[in-house]
């Protein structure tokens, strides 16, 4: 597996630095540095974790760990619009999946994925508590509600 | 305090254990053998692991709704635990059918056949059919270290080798990455393992149950070797290996086998059947030479001298302080360890001696560690691109490799090790466990010092399996502080305290694994039972109790190798060919 290298400049180091020390450089609060490193990088690649690591003084290895297991952090940056199509029981079972596929095809990408030009990218989220509205997409932060794959077209008109 | 005892029942027998008791070892004591994966408790020599994930250990317990692992729940007063249900029984299978539906089944050929604990608890749990197909994981191996061979599609997710390497050793090298089904034991990144702060000790092969994590396998050369007519193939055998290697054959741990492993060599057809623990004593003469260099000319109120020394044996320990101490290279003595010393004295005052060319010797070591497969492939350890050891087996591989030449081993007449590298000390026997090489150094530099003999030779203050210790020894006025620690994480305490200046110590002993090379990465699988590993260590003060000569300058052939060869300890000979230097390896690249 080869991940984006990011060139970190000296700016970027500083600025993960003072996010580690904003909680006290403490190593109980992993997720939370995670989230507002995130927040600064877009995402987290793999010298973004190992400055991290240095500042809390933890094997890299621990981060990459926390990492991959929430789907919230990526490694691999997003589009300029990232899409989230939940798949959660109440949406799967309105058909999610068939909203996924028509993204997937109008967009040429996989789940994931980002286009090449950088604008678009997709996955899936688990339930963010709004199934009345089965099936759910969310495009930054608004979301679409009772979607079905002919709308997929319209959402995407939106953001160009 | 007093410690409550805990009154419960398990099946159908009345118990009483002390409070904090698990089911499983309350279980235990009633001789009952509660199967486990995840599990691991070495506690007496720093290491548990446990993470209740492999639920193979589930028991019923009277008024719980679900199965309890027995790992983690603790006996409470009036509990009912029955271990043999047939729920119990269809539950445990169950999850190890699981396990193995995503198992590749390549038993027969597989390096952990016969000693794999996943196949052993197929076994007892009568496994005879796996009735769950699906998908099967898949990984890349990992063959970029000359130590160690990952395989993690063998990877049953126990997480020993994540906790050995986090929390005993303190390096962190592995993880278990991603969830579910995709949930796997990586390095960061997926990184290849010599891309790593990996230092090859091996601990992560020593508790693997399954085949994930293996030592590289270097017996077809060993076996190459002895064949080919043009070489002379000279074998050395570390200390640790003589106190383990009898469990390979079915012999109780901790039987000596030094004679039975002398023959065994010579009838695998090596030509010099030589013993490291004879380098072992020419590296004391070299370290506590060096150890009262700086020590006499720190009294002398020489500032530049760096104290404390540091033992420098333990290829895993050396490849740590390189890669993350690079700013305390100055502190290590430079002594090469027993197994470099021999090979550099093999190729070159006896490869004289008999009037061999060094292109036509092949030096083999056998190691209880894997870390040696690395160290005897440096660079610095070489002339002209020719290895002073040119192969390292682990006890292991000299186990299979009897095995594979068809030797009785238990029924082999007991033999001697050859002159002249053959002989050794009581001094140099103690190398193989935590606590030997600075007692073994402490026994030769108190004699130079002092220039009197002494009469009691055991320093049992620092002797134990305590993680760090540390004890002071009188040498005639001077107070000789010295601090031990085995397993790195340990060591690093030491190291962070010479950083910060308020280290007390004048000497230090590090070791990489737990118990010292007795618990080495390359030994017969102890398997979690940690009496092994005690045993190993009681057999090795035993050896040394045995032996006429315990210092190693009495050794009468180191004697006469500085007489007729090396000149005098730290001399330009000795310095050219006993001694090294440590690089920085804390590299990006090396992350």
């Amino acid at each position: 597996m080869t991940f984006v290298q990011a060139k970190l400049s000296p700016t970027a180091v500083r600025e993960l630095k003072s996010i580690c020390q904003s909680f006290g450089n403490d190593k109980g609060e992993l997720i939370n540095i995670l989230h507002k490193s995130q927040e600064f990088c877009g995402y987290l690649p793999p010298d973004v974790q190992e400055v991290i690591a240095e500042e809390l003084d933890i094997p890299v290895s621990t981060i990459y760990g926390v990492v991959t297991f929430y789907s919230l952090f990526v490694m691999e940056p997003r589009g300029k619009y990232h899409i989230s199509i939940c798949t959660g029981t109440a949406c799967f079972v309105k058909g999610a999946m068939d909203v996924m596929d028509e993204f997937k095809l109008l967009l040429g990408i996989d789940m994931g994925e980002t286009t090449p030009d950088g604008n678009y990218s997709i996955d899936s989220l688990r339930c963010i508590g709004a199934c009345g509205l089965a099936p759910v997409v969310m495009v930054g932060d608004k979301i679409y509600g009772r979607v079905t794959p002919d709308d997929v077209i319209g959402i995407l008109d939106n953001y160009k | 305090m007093m410690m409550e005892s805990i009154k419960l029942t398990i099946d159908d027998t009345p118990v009483e254990v002390p409070e904090g008791t698990t089911l499983l070892d309350a279980a235990k004591g009633q001789g009952i053998m509660v199967p486990a994966l995840c599990h691991m408790d070495l506690s007496g020599i720093g290491f548990h692991s446990g993470n209740a994930s492999c639920r193979l250990c589930v028991v019923e317990v009277d008024g719980r709704r679900n199965l309890a692992p027995a790992c983690t729940t603790l006996a409470s007063p009036g509990m009912v635990v029955k271990t043999r249900t047939p729920r119990v029984l269809g539950a445990r299978r169950i999850n190890l059918e699981l396990l193995l539906s995503d198992h590749p089944k390549e038993c027969l050929s597989c390096i952990k056949s016969g000693h794999c604990e996943l196949q052993d608890l197929a076994e007892t749990m009568g496994v005879r059919e796996i009735s769950y197909e699906g998908a099967v994981s898949s990984h890349a191996k990992d063959t970029s270290s000359p130590s160690i061979v990952r395989d993690p599609s063998k990877c049953v997710m126990c997480r020993r080798c994540e906790n050995i390497c986090r929390e005993v050793q303190g390096v962190g090298v592995l993880t278990a990455v991603n969830r579910g089904f995709e949930s796997v034991v990586v390095t960061a990144f997926d990184r290849d393992l010599d891309q790593t702060m990996c230092t090859y000790c091996g601990q992560c092969v020593a508790v693997c149950p399954t085949g994930a994590l293996s030592e590289k396998d270097d017996t077809e050369s060993v076996i190459r070797a002895l064949a080919d007519p043009k070489k002379s193939v000279v074998v050395q055998v570390a200390p640790a290996v003589r106190t383990a290697l009898g469990e390979s054959f079915g012999m109780a741990p901790g039987t000596l086998v030094t004679g039975k492993l002398a023959t065994s060599l010579r009838r695998l057809g090596f030509d010099y059947v030589f013993d490291t623990d004879f380098a072992a004593d020419l590296t004391i003469m070299e370290e506590a030479s060096e150890l009262l260099d700086r020590l006499t000319r720190h009294l002398q109120g020489d500032a530049s001298v760096k104290l404390p020394i540091i033992t420098s044996c333990c290829p895993a320990w050396v490849t740590h302080l390189e890669k993350r101490f690079p700013d305390l290279l100055d502190y290590p003595s430079s002594a090469r360890s027993p197994m470099q010393m021999f090979g550099s004295i093999a190729k070159s005052y006896f490869a004289e001696k008999i009037g061999v060319a060094r292109t036509d010797m092949v030096v083999v070591s056998v190691m209880p560690c894997v870390a040696k497969k690395a160290e005897c492939a440096r660079e610095e350890f070489a002339t002209d691109g020719n290895p002073d050891v040119d192969i390292t087996l682990t006890t292991r591989e000299l186990a299979s490799l009897i095995k594979r030449f068809n030797i009785d081993f238990k029924s082999l007449p007991e033999g001697d090790f050859d002159a002249p590298l053959g002989e050794s000390t009581g001094a140099a026997v103690i190398f193989g466990t935590t606590g030997g090489v600075i007692e073994a150094a402490a026994r030769t530099a108190y004699e130079f010092h002092t220039g009197t003999s002494l009469t009691q030779v055991d320093f049992h203050g620092l002797r134990g399996f305590e993680g760090i210790r540390s004890a002071t020894i009188d040498f005639a006025g001077i107070n000789v502080k010295i601090g031990i620690a085995h397993g790195l994480a340990n060591a690093r305490v030491l190291m962070e305290e010479i950083r910060k200046g308020s280290s007390e110590f004048h000497a230090i002993e590090v070791m990489a694994c737990p118990g010292g090379c007795i618990g080495g990465g390359g030994q017969p699988f102890h398997q979690g039972d940690e009496a092994i590993i005690r045993a190993r260590q009681k057999a090795i003060y035993s050896e040394d109790k045995g032996k006429t000569l315990r210092k190693s300058h009495e050794n009468p052939h180191i004697k006469r190798l500085y007489e007729e060869f090396l000149g005098a300890p730290l001399g330009e000979k000795a310095h050219g060919l006993l001694h090294t230097h440590y690089v920085d390896r804390s590299g990006k690249k090396t992350k």
